[in-house]
């Protein structure tokens, strides 16, 4: 499966369009996790562990992506892009949509 | 008495914020000037492939780079004292210019690693992240994204 930005993949043309193919996936922290962002907020930086959260978050919501584009019967998905938003107290939703096309 | 001590815990915390926070944010423009310096040979753009693209692409790959930034406790009282009066927030642009930088950053040095030679059609996105506490005293930390097409 190839992913990308640009709205076709370079050197390869398509030849199907499949449509819009999302994923997303809705994380909250868990309370150890809490507790020490907690004690960073006050001297602030980088929260790595969320940084790992949601970066984990984002893959999973890719692979979502990925697995409606290849029942669509697809083999790339063009012009991919990322949303966040912070849906309730404490927990996020990573969002990923893009078109399914298949490319020769 | 009790009110007292609540004023003297803000102010501790003030304190404690603003001699971390700003140490750490020194220490970190420092390490992102050096990292831009020796990221500065990768080209990133964030225009697709309406313009020529490098010859000969054989390969192309997703790049993401996030972070999560909390702010400090002192920033965050002094934002709130800003909102009273209006103006420029100056405490908070340190904040959002650092997490930019080092999203993209850890985008370049991704791309830098699997060797690309451009990255494509770049794009940014910030979001708001609130904490367990909600409201006027959550301190509130950011999340920045920055991701685009690498090419090789």
């Amino acid at each position: 499966m190839i992913l990308t930005t640009l709205e076709t993949v370079p050197g390869k043309n398509i030849t199907e369009h499949y449509g819009l193919v999302q994923g997303s996936t809705i994380r909250a922290k868990h309370i150890g996790k809490d507790i020490m962002a907690g004690f960073k907020n006050i001297v602030g930086g980088e929260l790595k562990s969320y940084t790992e959260l949601l970066q984990e978050a984002r893959e999973e919501a890719v692979k979502r992506m990925e697995d409606q584009a290849e029942q669509k019967g697809a083999n790339a998905v063009v012009n991919i892009r990322f949303a966040t938003s912070s849906v309730a107290q404490g927990a996020a939703e990573l969002f990923a949509y893009g078109t399914a096309v298949k490319v020769e | 008495m009790e009110n007292i001590l609540q004023v003297l815990f803000v102010l501790f915390l003030m304190i404690i914020g603003y001699l971390f926070g700003s140490y750490r944010e020194k220490r970190h423009f420092k390490s992102l000037q050096q990292r831009e310096k020796n990221t500065l040979h990768l080209s990133v753009a964030n225009f697709g492939n309406q313009q020529a693209l490098i010859a000969e692409v054989t390969e192309t790959k997703l790049i993401v780079g996030s972070v999560v930034i909390s702010i400090d406790y002192f920033k965050k009282i002094s934002a709130i004292l800003r909102n009273l009066v209006g103006g420029k927030v100056i405490v908070y642009e340190s904040l959002l210019d650092r997490s930019r930088r080092e999203a993209v950053l850890r985008m370049k040095e991704q791309a830098i690693e699997w060797q690309a030679k451009q990255v494509l059609n770049v794009r940014l996105e910030t979001v708001a992240i609130g904490g367990r506490f909600g409201g006027r005293t959550d301190p509130g930390s950011i999340e920045v994204i920055a991701y685009g097409t690498g090419v090789k």
